[in-house]
């Protein structure tokens, strides 16, 4: 342990008692600092449990403990033919599942072959993935919406509001860092294990799907989830490509209770954002030092 | 470089049977005709409508996939056609098709190409004073339909039908009744004969609108006796690239710089068509009073925006990282936890929940504020406190980020340093600024260059916490106070008053662009990331 707070313990020119007043009182002090910070992190998550509790769905007599707290709201939301929740969820479920599988495979492929072949030109053509990562995909968004637009027209299944096209805009922002990603676990699996399947005639393809995909499966799951999380919470482009209640994402539904009576149906917005939220708060808390350790991979290297 | 392939692939070949390898063979081979077939389709139909970039693209992908299907020798492209197919389309198309876009008037009233819009234009019929007329009776069919017998003026009638081609009758046709004294059936099988009654209230609002028949041959009817047949009002000459007015007698020369056919009066034809001009998009946004503005604001606030996002961040991330390292802390791991929480909500969540308590009459926050200070701030009304409001949200969204990151980054820092710095007489604070900090940004410094650049095109929290309000009041363009350029442009492009002003939008996109890629070139150059990421290659 190494920051500065242990460090001020390990002094050695004072006297043990001072040392350990000022020590306690630091804690005390680092106490209380924690304590409005937990507050400040989440007091806006209690609150929306507590909106979502109350009964009458109106922001002007919430309480942080509601009298009479009732699944009122829950059920509203679900019964609700003006916000069609349920069927948002299942859109986003659906995109996001689609979208995750589909990156998955195609990233896999891609790495894999970066990973274990060698030709002329492969350098360039990775460093020209990452290099085009570098123009963010929410500049082209206007390019995306006529593209959709004009593919419309010949088929409506992959143009404007249609979750195919939204499918497709999205498995682009998934591909650049995703074959990044796994082109480094394919390195780190050794080449002898395809060789020695080569030697034994296999094929590259029966290698790869046989030998290696089992042998990796666990990270894909992980950039899997990933990819779904990031598709699941994706809001603009969504909101853009998508134009009928009945096609929305929950994100873009969800948005979609502020433009109408937000105050008077805060409780039924909370418990949707709660029912939204859940599912993926819990995959990071489960997820968290996968991604916590991804996060920091780039930041303590050497 | 080859060998490898061809080396394990020598080794192989003979262990296949070869029925196996020809099926395989044969499967591809059907596989890349279906594709090319639907790719010819497709260019097709993208050709007759003139919409080149696409078919471009199209063709591009279509090519890729069979070079690399066709050819041994790029076997293991093979592998990465999906993914390159995908980026082709959706990443490569849309970056080149918005530098494209720049350098034109793509913008409402100028959607069309010049064919399209040439096209368009000859779409348009007027009721010529000597022309062909005729006399009519209306019949409704069951479904509301309404159709026309004509009379000509040489006695010969035809049924005219919206959408169909004018159809020649005569009176002793099967379902045709007997003719009246005017000439006209009195009744139709179908249909209901319309009576003067039925005919007077729906004649100016719905039947003069109705065009009958299929072009070239249109009727349209002129009064409750007398129908038409319309001409084509503009005639285009390819010869000369001028438009001829048949009504009026007017001379439309097409004029390319502006992307319109101009009459000698200065009068334009709509809709007006796509040409490229050049830097002009640039030059507005540079020199025009009106535009530069918004723009010079806009841009400022953007500026201020990531890196007061930044800072933020990355003071409380690091502050928290600092005080729940110690090993000592109570329910240490549990509290750390607690705190991510705010990253691990949809961020779309956590800001409408934002909204919420933000929110001008009845949000806890806002009610709260009142009660203590008898006053609150206009979070989404006043200027200042939504750029506030707007820090506020990015900050509870993006601690806990910084935190992970710092957490990571402190315990890579070596205790040694610290002992040494305690021999040395140094303060808590000392130790804090003078070693902790600068170890720290020696391996988050690039992301918070990371964080910078992301925020910089943060659109999901202005959008969704004010959508770039409140708004700046006289600009040309609409523009917010909140508005950072990916907003603003976005606004530019669908929300515009005057129109989507694709151009001029992708052309501020561009510019963004450029600042977003010298900072991510600084971060790869300066930092020696390029050198790092080229080498793992």
């Amino acid at each position: 342990m190494s920051s500065l707070a242990t460090a001020a313990t390990g002094t050695l020119k004072q006297p043990r008692s001072s040392i350990r007043r000022q020590r306690s009182l630091g804690l005390v002090l680092r106490v209380l600092i924690a304590v409005g910070a937990v507050i400040f992190a989440l007091f806006p998550i209690v609150w929306i449990f507590s909106a979502a509790l109350n009964p009458t769905s109106s922001m002007a007599n919430q309480r942080l403990i509601p009298p009479n707290a009732s699944m009122a709201n829950f059920n509203e939301l679900l019964n609700n033919p003006i916000q069609p929740f349920f069927r948002w969820l299942l859109n986003s479920v659906k995109v996001a599942g689609i979208t995750s599988v589909l990156a998955v495979f195609v990233t896999a492929l891609t790495a894999y072959a970066f990973s274990r072949f060698r030709f002329r030109g492969r350098r360039s053509l990775l460093l020209t993935i990452l290099l085009i990562q570098v123009f963010p995909n929410m500049l082209t968004i206007v390019a995306l919406f006529l593209l959709l637009r004009q593919l419309g027209d010949y088929f409506p299944s992959l143009g404007l509001n249609s979750h195919g096209g939204l499918i497709l805009v999205y498995l682009g922002t998934q591909m650049g860092i995703n074959i990044w990603l796994m082109k480094g676990f394919f390195d780190s699996i050794p080449r002898d294990i395809d060789e020695s399947a080569a030697v034994d005639g296999a094929t590259h393809w029966q290698a790869f799907w046989r030998l290696i995909f089992p042998l990796v499966r666990p990270v894909l799951a992980v950039v899997g989830i990933l990819a779904f999380v990031s598709t699941f919470n994706e809001f603009i482009l969504a909101s853009v490509l998508l134009r009928s209640t009945e096609q929305f994402t929950l994100m873009v539904g969800l948005y979609l209770f502020v433009t109408q009576n937000f105050a008077q149906e805060w409780g039924v917005f909370a418990a949707g954002a709660l029912i939204g939220a859940l599912p993926i708060a819990l995959l990071y808390v489960l997820l968290q030092d996968q991604i916590v350790g991804g996060l920091t991979q780039g930041a303590v290297k050497g | 470089m080859t060998e490898a392939i061809t080396g394990t692939r020598g080794r192989a070949t003979p262990l296949v049977p070869l029925s196996n390898f020809l099926t395989r063979y044969v499967l591809r081979l059907l596989g890349l005709a279906l594709v090319d077939a639907f790719a010819v389709w497709l260019v097709s139909l993208l050709i007759r409508d003139a919409v080149w970039p696409l078919a471009a693209a199209v063709i591009a992908v279509t090519l890729l996939v069979n070079a690399v299907n066709l050819s041994d020798r790029l076997y293991p492209l093979r592998w990465m056609s999906p993914a390159f197919a995908i980026i082709i389309l959706t990443v490569l198309y849309p970056i080149v098709f918005t530098v494209y876009t720049a350098f034109t008037n793509y913008s409402d009233g100028h959607l069309l190409t010049k064919v399209q819009s040439i096209r368009r234009i000859g779409q348009d019929r007027f009721l010529p004073e000597g022309g062909v007329t005729y006399r009519w009776a209306g019949f409704r069919s069951s479904d509301g339909e309404i159709a026309l017998w004509l009379v000509g003026e040489g006695g010969q009638a035809y049924l005219a039908r919206p959408g169909q081609p004018l159809e020649e009758v005569t009176a002793d046709a099967a379902g045709v009744g007997p003719l009246d004294a005017d000439g006209f059936p009195e009744s139709l099988e179908g249909y209901t004969r319309l009576g003067l009654r039925d005919l007077l209230p729906i004649l100016d609002s719905q039947l003069a609108p109705l065009e009958f028949g299929e072009p070239p041959q249109t009727i349209k009817i002129k009064s409750i006796r007398e129908a038409a047949q319309l001409q084509q009002r503009y005639v285009y000459d390819e010869t000369q690239d001028v438009i001829l007015d048949q009504m009026t007698g007017a001379l439309y020369t097409a004029d390319d710089r502006q992307g319109f056919f101009v009459s000698e009066t200065g009068a334009t034809l709509n809709p007006g068509y796509q040409v490229t001009i050049g830097w002009s998009n640039f030059q507005r946004l540079l020199t025009s009073p009106a535009l530069r503005g918004p723009f010079i604001q806009v841009f400022v606030w953007t500026i201020v925006f990531a890196l007061f996002s930044v800072l933020t961040t990355f003071a409380l991330g690091l502050f928290m990282a600092l005080v729940f390292n110690d090993p000592h802390f109570p329910a240490r791991k549990l509290v750390r936890t607690l705190l991510i929480l705010p990253y691990a909500i949809p961020g779309v969540i956590g800001i409408l929940i934002w909204r919420g308590m933000l929110n001008q009459h009845l949000g806890v926050i806002t009610t709260n504020m009142v009660n203590l200070f008898g006053w609150a701030p206009g979070w989404f009304t006043d200027p200042f406190w939504s750029k506030v409001g707007v820090l506020l949200v990015n900050l509870w969204l993006g601690y806990p980020y910084m935190m992970l990151v710092c957490t990571g980054a402190l315990q890579a820092i070596s205790s040694d340093v610290y002992e040494a710095a305690e021999v040395d007489g140094a303060s808590t604070w000392q130790r804090f600024w003078n070693i902790t900090l600068p170890l720290l940004l020696v391996s988050v410094g690039p992301l918070l260059i990371a964080s910078f650049t992301f925020n910089f095109n943060n659109f999901t929290v202005i959008y969704a916490y004010n959508e770039g309000l409140p708004p700046i009041p006289g600009t040309p363009t609409p523009a917010g106070y909140t508005d950072i350029l990916i907003s603003y442009t976005f606004r530019l492009a669908f929300e515009s008053g005057r129109g989507a002003q694709y151009a001029y939008a992708a052309a501020i996109t561009i510019v963004i662009f450029l600042i977003v890629a010298s900072i991510t070139l600084f971060q790869y150059r300066f930092l020696g990331r390029w050198e790092e990421v080229s080498e793992s290659v």
